[in-house]
């Protein structure tokens, strides 16, 4: 299908601009890894505390980091104006907003997975046995991020004062993704580990609900 | 103007009667004393404020539709009356709490849940101030309106939900939940009266909306 | 160029309103353009030519009005045409080679053997040497060969320019004109927006003038063609 090959096609165009330059990839990861250790400096790193506060920080830090990562996917398609080229040659716009949300998806995980282990070291939490389901929670809430985060986009890219506005139009939002992410990460890095199906069939919900709200009016998010 | 007049007068008198009524109609609640009074107020702006935002959601769909700008203005009069009844109850939870339970604020999930709805309509209004080109404008803050409306009900499960797991004090019991005949018949009658005082600063900041768009394009006609 | 397939087609714009808040870009603009013809729009900045342009490109609607291609017959072609549009942005990613553009969108066209395509044009447009270049690196010139290579990826019947000679050096300009000459005898409708006379408006077989969004001459009405150009020189 046209919509499909069309998102392929443009999905391999942003991971190919990312991964030449990978300037967006290295800043978030350090960007998040601040984050973490300033916050780490607002309590006590026990073992109790860790657990208690640690995962709420660890998304929170994702969360802010993603409000400031998600910036430039709409930006950098006024260079040139190249967001026209790409409304004149796909058949479907729906596939602009797949593509980058596919992409920025990518990008948020590939930053996860590079922290968990620096996090488990820093908080002295255990992640091993239990991180096929660690995976499996931050990709459900890396994609509820991506998704309002890329529609948001558009919609700054078209504003004044973009830098605050993305934030300042996505934390709210993504409220329930930062419960719902949390509870199931702390559940997972608990002394019994469980997996909880209700936050995670949350989240789920959650992206179905936005990514049929993109279908439905993404492309009038592009409109001249 | 006599209609508008008409209106203004029955509201008035609602509201009234709702006040005298919530201060000597209905009997004083056992437990917390005179200060439960202020349920009758807190309770029905909470639902007026839903309500409006509602309107406002329906505003911001028929302007995507129909591309009308009376179905802007609507909605940005929706958002701000619903803000206002939001920002009521926010107050008046804590007036409420504090004699009650000795502290201002308590995260109980319906408070928590209204504020991160007024944050959501905060950043409605202020995507708006950015914005120059009024249809610009009108197009993509009724899209954020979309997707804010959309992620309301899942701020409230999700927020529900994590109480549930984390209990802290209730502010107020549920609303209609074990109450008293008398009291029933308040609180119901409160929430007409505050859904008509709703309508009125809806219909009048409707009616603002419209002549200020009529004198801006005077002053453009006039400059031109 | 070397003519293609495509059938000849003609542009009809009707009653088009294109209103910005409470200002007209454009106010009733009714215009045909015939299949093959070469078309100069002239006009201050500000008079519509931009707004004119990407309606007829399907990237803006119009708020009334509409715009339909013709086949060679002068009726509604059934199938809308893919149009090349040529603007003042190169409408390129300065990250991509310039193979590697033309690869991309020729693939998001769905068209046949995208990297024959691609190669062809890029020897059209003499850029098969700077082809493994990043666009960033190209000048203005070399940029504009490149946003002409991707307006034609699609063989399209019909050429919208927006200033597209801006910014190029006298060899640029005649360069862009030399290609436009040649999309032209093929039998392309060319329908751009100049500043003042210059190779590329002598091309033209028409001028229009648009001012405060609406038509204000047309040498198919008896207009001068050289005081309709320098009048938007004013």
């Amino acid at each position: 299908m046209a919509l499909f090959s069309n998102t392929a096609v443009l999905l391999g165009k942003e991971l190919r601009t990312e991964f030449r330059s990978r300037e967006l990839l290295t800043t978030t990861v350090v960007f998040i890894l601040t984050i973490v250790i300033l916050f780490s400096f607002t309590f006590q790193p026990s073992g109790n505390e860790s657990l208690r506060f640690g995962p709420g920080l660890l998304w929170l830090a994702i969360l802010f980091a993603a409000s400031l990562m998600l910036q430039p996917g709409f930006l950098r398609e006024q260079n040139n104006d190249t967001l026209s080229a790409l409304r004149l040659s796909v058949s479907d716009p729906f596939a602009i907003f797949l593509a980058k949300l596919v992409a920025n998806t990518v990008f948020l995980l590939l930053t996860e997975m590079l922290l968990l282990p620096i996090f488990a070291v820093l908080f002295n939490v255990h992640i091993l046995a239990v991180f096929p389901q660690l995976v499996l929670v931050f990709f459900l809430g890396s994609v509820g991020v991506a998704i309002p985060g890329t529609a948001f986009s558009a919609i700054s890219a078209q504003a004044r004062m973009r830098e605050l506005l993305l934030p300042l139009l996505l934390l709210p939002l993504l409220t329930p993704v930062l419960i719902a992410s949390t509870e199931s990460t702390a559940g997972l890095l608990d002394a019994q580990p469980a997996l909880q199906g209700k936050w995670l069939g949350f989240l789920a919900g959650f992206d179905v609900v936005f990514l049929t709200a993109l279908w439905l009016f993404g492309e009038y998010l592009l409109e001249e | 103007m006599a209609k508008r007049a008409i209106l203004g007068l029955v509201t008035v008198g609602l509201v009234v009667t709702a006040a005298f009524a919530s201060f000597y109609v209905v009997p004083m609640e056992r437990t917390m004393g005179p200060i439960q009074r202020i349920f009758y107020f807190h309770a029905a702006s909470a639902w007026a404020g839903m309500t409006a935002f509602a309107i406002c959601f329906l505003g911001n769909l028929l302007y995507v539709w129909r591309r009308q700008q009376n179905w802007d203005w609507l909605g940005v009069s929706a958002a701000e009356v619903g803000l206002a009844f939001t920002t009521v109850v926010l107050i008046t939870g804590p007036i409420w709490a504090h004699p009650v339970w000795g502290i201002w604020w308590t995260w109980d999930w319906r408070l928590t849940s209204t504020f991160v709805m007024w944050l959501l309509y905060i950043s409605y209004l202020l995507l708006r101030t950015l914005i120059e080109e009024p249809d610009r404008r009108a197009l993509l803050s009724a899209l954020f309106g979309i997707f804010a409306f959309l992620d309301v009900p899942l701020v409230y499960f999700s927020i529900r939900w994590w109480r549930t797991q984390h209990p802290q004090p209730v502010v107020m019991g549920g609303p209609g939940a074990g109450l008293e005949p008398t009291m029933f018949k308040v609180f119901f009658f409160s929430v007409l009266a505050m859904h008509a005082l709703m309508v009125l600063l809806l219909s009048e900041r409707y009616r603002l909306e419209k002549l200020s768009v009529a004198v801006h394009d005077l002053q453009r006609e006039a400059e031109a | 160029m070397t003519p293609t397939s495509f059938s000849p087609t003609g542009i009809r714009f009707e009653k088009i309103d294109k209103r910005f808040g409470g200002l007209y870009a454009l106010r009733r603009v009714s215009l045909e353009i015939a299949a093959g013809e070469c078309v100069v729009l002239a006009g201050r900045n500000g008079s519509g030519k931009t707004t004119l342009l990407r309606i007829a490109a399907r990237l803006s609607r119009p708020s009334a009005g509409t715009v339909n291609f013709l086949n060679g017959r002068g009726e509604r072609s059934e199938a809308p045409p893919a149009a090349g549009f040529v603007a003042h942005a190169t409408m390129v990613y300065d990250e991509l080679t310039a193979e590697e553009n033309l690869l991309l969108f020729a693939r998001l066209q769905g068209i046949a053997a995208p990297a024959a395509c691609t190669a062809k044009l890029l020897r059209e447009v003499g850029l098969e040497e700077r082809r493994n270049s990043l666009v960033r690196t190209f000048s203005r010139g070399m940029r504009q060969r490149v946003a002409i290579a991707r307006a034609l990826l699609n063989e399209p019947a019909v050429i919208l320019l927006d200033e597209p000679a801006t910014g190029l050096d006298p060899q640029g300009v005649s360069w862009f004109a030399e290609t436009l000459r040649g999309l032209r005898d093929s039998g392309r409708t060319l329908l751009m927006s100049l500043h003042g006379e210059s190779e590329v408006s002598n091309l033209a077989t028409r001028a229009i003038q648009l001012d405060a969004g609406a038509v204000v001459a047309d040498t198919r009405t008896g207009a001068n063609f050289r005081s309709i150009l320098t009048f938007a020189n004013a």
